[in-house]
């Protein structure tokens, strides 16, 4: 309700922005809906976001895997930690930029380096996250795990990624919107569709309400994944957490 | 430096422990147990008693395979399957009692944990997790985890401790029926003379640290013993430990 209430203020703030200004440089927001129906009708809208949220979910899914993989490794291994630390600090304060530009000039303007490109942007953030969750582990239950002879595979599934949940939880929250916002510059330097590409046309063309009306969708879709993906999604990693819980065991 | 192998035979568990050393990232040591011998037989139940800090963790963990950087060797029961109750429960807190059981026991039966559930009293709290349990709840949930995996060797660490004292005797005379019906050979580790002797057929004394067997008393069967035998035994038990600390180390088999 107050989200509501919020997000109604903001609509209210942009229509009397928009009245005060040029309507090109600020098209109020029936404009901008109208535009938005528009694209929708035509079906451009929605294959461009459909393909912008398949390169976040792929740069998000190839960051995350490897950045948990490494990260685990790094938190548990000294030798590995001092080796890959100077890679790791270099990689965390490379300009995203600079890998995307070096990404396109190596590979091509391909969808391998635009994806590529965007995942090593999320991966040292991923790996720094994990890293710290997996030198939290409890030496405790691993001596547990040792004495009642877990498989391998149980001991990650039910003594790692428990452990590790909240770390995950934490670096995709990052991560998913470090991801689009990166997505959206690799799509408007190197890709001839997706949202960043016609953003980039909007900006060619001054077009203010071809902005607005794909910014906003994209923007409502990342809310959307955040509100009904990655929160329902923690609360039920962490739902152990709370007293209540006993009756959702069986889930 | 040190051999842990799995054998049968009279002696089921054999314990020979020229030394252990913790190190220090200062390069100091700490010697926590010197030339500690002891021999149990299959299917009995030992008790090492020992004050606070001698080494009786230290020498749980050397047993359990946890800890291999030690000088000495230690002969487990054939099989060598262990079941363990750390001091503290240990249970995975995102699970709950009875998944915390099949997770370390995936080969028991489901009517077997079903049983050991309802033998310690646990059959409601079946679905509780371990953050809604009490101290003496989550200690049994333990002793089932541990008991669930059928066990070839026993380890109880201070299975008593921190308990008031109605919870404490419950929990003894549980822990008492369970291995006596299921005749596991059972170490037990705690700081109390009198909680040794209600459990455990046969006693090691530890010395202060570096801990060794200072004298080694068999309880006479059966183990249920009255009151004044108890006390007896106690006496027995106390004069050795002032014995040992007066320089002569009795040592008797
Ligand atoms: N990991 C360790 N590193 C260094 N010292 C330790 C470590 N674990 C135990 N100690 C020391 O070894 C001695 C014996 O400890 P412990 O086996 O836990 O005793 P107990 O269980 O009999 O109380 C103590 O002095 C303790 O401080
Ligand atoms: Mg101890």
């Amino acid at each position: 309700m107050i989200r509501f209430i919020s997000l109604a203020a903001l609509l209210l703030l942009w229509q009397i922005g928009a009245s005060l200004s040029d309507p090109r440089r600020l098209p109020g927001p029936s404009a901008v809906f109208e535009k938005i129906y528009e694209e929708a009708v035509s079906g451009a809208l929605f294959s461009n976001l459909a393909i912008t949220l398949a390169r976040v979910i792929a740069a998000f899914a190839l960051a995350m895997s490897f950045g948990t993989a490494i990260g685990y490794v790094m938190g548990r291994n000294k030798l590995a930690d001092r080796l890959l630390d100077p890679w790791l600090i270099t990689l965390l304060n490379l300009p995203a930029l600079v890998v995307i530009v070096l990404a396109y000039v190596w590979a091509g303007l391909t969808e391998v380096a635009a994806i590529g490109a965007v995942a090593l942007n999320k991966l040292p953030n991923a790996i720094v996250v994990v890293r710290e969750g997996a030198r939290a582990l409890d030496p405790h239950l691993e001596d547990m795990a040792h004495v009642f002879r877990f498989s391998s595979a149980a001991r990650v599934k039910h003594l790692v990624l428990p452990q590790l949940a909240p770390y995950l939880a934490a670096a995709t929250r990052s991560g998913l919107s470090l991801v689009w916002k990166i997505v959206l510059v690799v799509e408007l330097l190197g890709r001839s569709n997706g949202v960043g590409f016609e953003i980039n046309m909007a900006f060619q063309l001054f077009d203010m309400k071809l902005l607005l009306a794909y910014a906003l969708p994209f923007v409502a879709l990342m809310l959307g994944v955040e509100t009904f993906l990655v929160q329902p999604l923690e609360r039920h990693v962490s739902r152990w957490r709370r007293g209540v819980s006993r009756r959702l065991d069986r889930v | 430096m040190n051999d842990t192998s799995r054998a049968g035979g009279a002696a089921s568990l054999d314990v020979s422990i020229a030394s252990k050393d913790y190190h220090s990232g200062s390069g100091s040591s700490l010697r926590a147990l010197e030339d500690l011998r002891l021999t149990l037989p299959a299917g009995q139940a030992g008790a090492v008693v020992g004050p606070s800090g001698c080494g009786k963790t230290t020498l749980l963990r050397l047993i359990a395979g946890l800890d291999k950087d030690y000088v000495g060797t230690i002969v487990l029961p054939e099989h060598g399957r262990l079941g363990m109750v750390f001091q503290e429960p240990r249970l995975l807190p995102w699970r709950s009692v009875i998944d915390n059981i099949r997770i370390a026991a995936p080969h028991a039966r489901e009517d077997d944990i079903a049983a050991l559930l309802d033998e310690l009293g646990l059959a409601e709290h079946a679905s509780h997790f371990p953050r809604e349990l009490s101290l003496g709840l989550a200690r049994r949930v333990a002793l089932a985890r541990a008991l669930a995996v059928k066990p070839d060797l026993l380890l109880l660490d201070e299975p008593l401790v921190s308990l008031d004292a109605a919870l404490a005797r419950d929990l003894r005379e549980m822990i008492a029926r369970l291995i006596d019906e299921r005749r596991i050979t059972t170490l037990i580790v705690t700081h109390d003379l009198r909680e040794a002797i209600a459990l455990g057929d046969r006693l090691f004394l530890l010395s202060a640290r570096p801990a060794c067997v200072v004298a080694t008393i068999d309880v006479p069967a059966p183990r249920r013993l009255q009151k004044d035998a108890a006390e007896a035994l106690e006496t027995q038990a106390r004069e050795a430990l002032a014995a040992a600390r007066a320089g002569a180390q009795p040592r008797h088999h």
